[in-house]
């Protein structure tokens, strides 16, 4: 079987006025369906490029990615979109839910623009913030939920679709330790479904939830090692 | 997205800036509801000019003496005496087939009185006849018949507004009244025609024109001190009325080629229609000025929904991650200024209904709903959501998804 994620030489370079940044220079990364994996790295190191890219937001300027077997580093805007919403779950530091609109409907939003009809979205988005435990939470707004729950309403809503992949760009940057617990639980349960957990931080005990641990300096991998997960604990 | 949840999304976004909404929509409203008005306006006026040459009696050629010409300064119309009773008979006679019915009416105000109250109203002094050309029946007791309206008796027949100044409300026939002292008896009272621009048409009073010459005027005389109502066989023969008419009254009158008539024959519907034409570019001007006003409504929308991307990036930026395509996120605040468009489109079109009853009361013209108008505008009013939207929906599309997501608001 293909690996899910293949990158081939991806370079990625910016022009920021003058100056030619090259923030990724070569990278080459095979990851296997239903595993997790940490990128590590500095600001700078070149991971928020990375998951850019892997997450279908960006593209390479060169080199080749490959996901689930398809080439997606030189669709169109649109193209991009249709394989995001159906390949790929965000889950942002700063949660990224729209304010003033219900975690439900939150939740709802991916199914949305894959043109499900409203009963079937409100059915999955109810089962979805089951998942998360936040199933009385559904008619409450993001202002009035923790920061905790935001996360995992924004988990649930990366779930929805049911994608295969979950990328995680500092998920915890702005929980606290407990909670930031709580949320690596749900993630770590996530790959025990199936899923591919991709998570992006700078943080060594939240790279240790995963089974590999990828480190990025100046636009290259330094460092591609496997290791054996620590387990988060399940709040009671 | 289907089109039902993409107008739900819409209607939520426009309702969490209530004031905002009211604010940018007040610009269409305003817009359209001018048009409205306007366009209501101009109909209603050129209604009632219509109504006014209308109650004299459709089909109808005025004729009256000529101006008095004397050292070179003119005279007024009807200055001049020049018509005869007997020019009157001569069309009459059936001569002049372009003529069904022809009418004398002498006309001056006057003070009358009942034993309760009295008024001052215009007098008429006519035939019979007249009450059929200008479709005038009695709805009280009657008009004149033929002797009556060729005689020389002391009856009237009064205008509503008159029965109710002079009886209130008992009924008038067969009551007397005195018209500049002297007395006479009520025999009709007739239908209401209401207010008119020039006037109230019910206050006014019907005496037979020879009684009229002998008690108003300075006895019965050779010549018409008045107009003449001329009522044509058809409508579309005005040209050819006038033509018979003048030829007949200058052969009359022994006038030669070089003289010029020494009577007018006037068409009111021509005058009616001069009056609409200028009516209609008036309305026309203020129409254009009230679309003018449309467009910078429509201004005020694209301003307002440029506002809204740029405070909405972020949320554009996640809703990209989630799998929005491009044509996702223009379809959205596309349908957003249409919906604000077609919402302030329609409070436009009942303020501009408002405004034009309005002004119809207060013009004492009729109310006119232009549908038609109406139509146009609601879907200029959608038009100007959708090209004044497209800008901001299209840059609101070509945001880059990673750098909306950052962006700080």
């Amino acid at each position: 079987m293909a690996a899910l994620i293949e990158m081939r030489g991806v370079e990625r370079t910016y022009v920021m006025g003058d100056n030619l940044v090259h923030a990724l220079r070569g990278v080459d990364l095979t990851i296997e369906a239903g595993t997790s994996i940490a990128i590590m790295g500095q600001s700078g190191s070149g991971k928020s490029t990375m998951m850019n890219i892997m997450g279908c937001l960006d593209q390479p300027t060169r080199g080749s990615y490959l996901l689930n077997g398809k080439d997606v580093a030189r669709l169109s805007r649109t193209q991009l979109a249709d394989v995001r919403g159906r390949m790929i779950g965000f889950v942002f530091q700063s949660f990224n839910l729209l304010s003033r609109t219900s975690a439900l409907e939150n939740v709802e939003m991916p199914l949305m623009y894959q043109g499900i009809p409203g009963r079937e979205r409100h059915r999955r988005a109810l089962g979805a913030l089951a998942a998360v435990n936040l199933a009385d939470r559904a008619d409450h707004h993001s202002s009035q939920l923790s920061g905790g729950q935001q996360q995992r309403v924004a988990i649930a809503r990366a779930l929805v679709g049911e994608a295969p992949v979950i990328m995680a760009d500092e998920p915890t940057g702005n929980l606290d330790t407990r909670t930031s617990y709580e949320v690596m639980a749900i993630l770590q349960g996530l790959v025990d479904q199936g899923k591919t957990v991709i998570l992006v931080t700078h943080e060594a005990d939240i790279a240790a939830y995963a089974s590999r641990v990828v480190m990025l300096r100046d636009g290259l991998i330094i460092d591609d090692k496997t290791q054996t997960p620590v387990k988060a604990e399940v709040a009671a | 997205m289907n089109v039902f949840t993409t107008l739900k999304l819409a209607m939520r976004a426009l309702w969490r800036n209530k004031v905002r909404t009211l604010l940018t929509m007040a610009g269409i409203i305003f817009g359209i509801g001018a048009v409205i008005a306007m366009v209501s306006g101009g109909q209603g006026a050129q209604q009632a000019v219509k109504d006014v040459f209308q109650s004299l009696g459709t089909n109808v050629l005025i004729l009256t003496n000529g101006s008095q010409r004397s050292f070179g300064a003119a005279g007024g119309a009807g200055s001049r005496q020049s018509l005869t009773w007997d020019d009157m008979k001569a069309l009459e006679t059936g001569e002049l087939t372009t003529i069904k019915w022809v009418a004398p009416m002498l006309q001056s105000r006057a003070q009358i009185a009942s034993e309760d109250a009295n008024w001052n109203t215009t007098v008429v002094g006519t035939t019979a006849i007249w009450f059929t050309i200008r479709n005038w029946p009695a709805v009280k007791g009657t008009a004149f018949d033929e002797d009556t309206g060729n005689g020389n008796g002391k009856v009237a027949v009064i205008g509503n507004t008159v029965a109710v100044q002079l009886f209130g409300t008992s009924n008038p026939v067969g009551q007397n009244i005195r018209i500049a002292g002297q007395p006479y008896e009520v025999i009709g009272v007739l239908a209401t025609k209401g207010q008119g621009p020039m006037g109230d048409y019910d206050d006014t009073l019907v005496i037979p024109v020879k009684t009229y010459e002998q008690r108003l005027s300075k006895g019965l005389a050779k010549y018409i001190n008045g107009q003449v109502l001329i009522s044509m066989v058809t409508d579309d023969i005005a040209e050819r009325t006038m033509a018979d008419v003048t030829g007949l009254l200058r052969e009359r009158h022994k006038l030669d080629a070089s003289d010029e008539d020494d009577f007018r024959i006037r068409n009111p519907a021509e005058f009616a229609q001069a009056q609409q034409d200028s009516t209609q570019r008036i309305a026309t001007l203020l129409a254009i000025v009230a679309a003018v006003s449309l467009f910078v409504g429509g201004i005020g929308v694209m301003n307002i929904m440029l506002v809204s991307v740029i405070e909405r990036t972020r949320e554009i930026g996640i809703r990209m991650a989630v799998g929005a395509k491009p044509i996702d996120v223009m379809t959205q605040f596309l349908v957003e200024s249409l919906v604000l468009a077609a919402l302030g489109g329609v409070l436009g079109l009942g303020l501009g209904a408002g405004a034009a009853k309005y002004m119809a009361g207060y013009f004492g013209w009729k109310f006119f709903y232009p549908a038609t108008t109406a139509a146009i505008a609601f879907l200029v009013a959608g038009g100007v959501g959708v090209v004044f939207g497209l800008y901001p929906a299209i840059r609101a599309s070509r945001l880059d998804p990673i750098t909306a997501l950052r962006y700080e608001t």
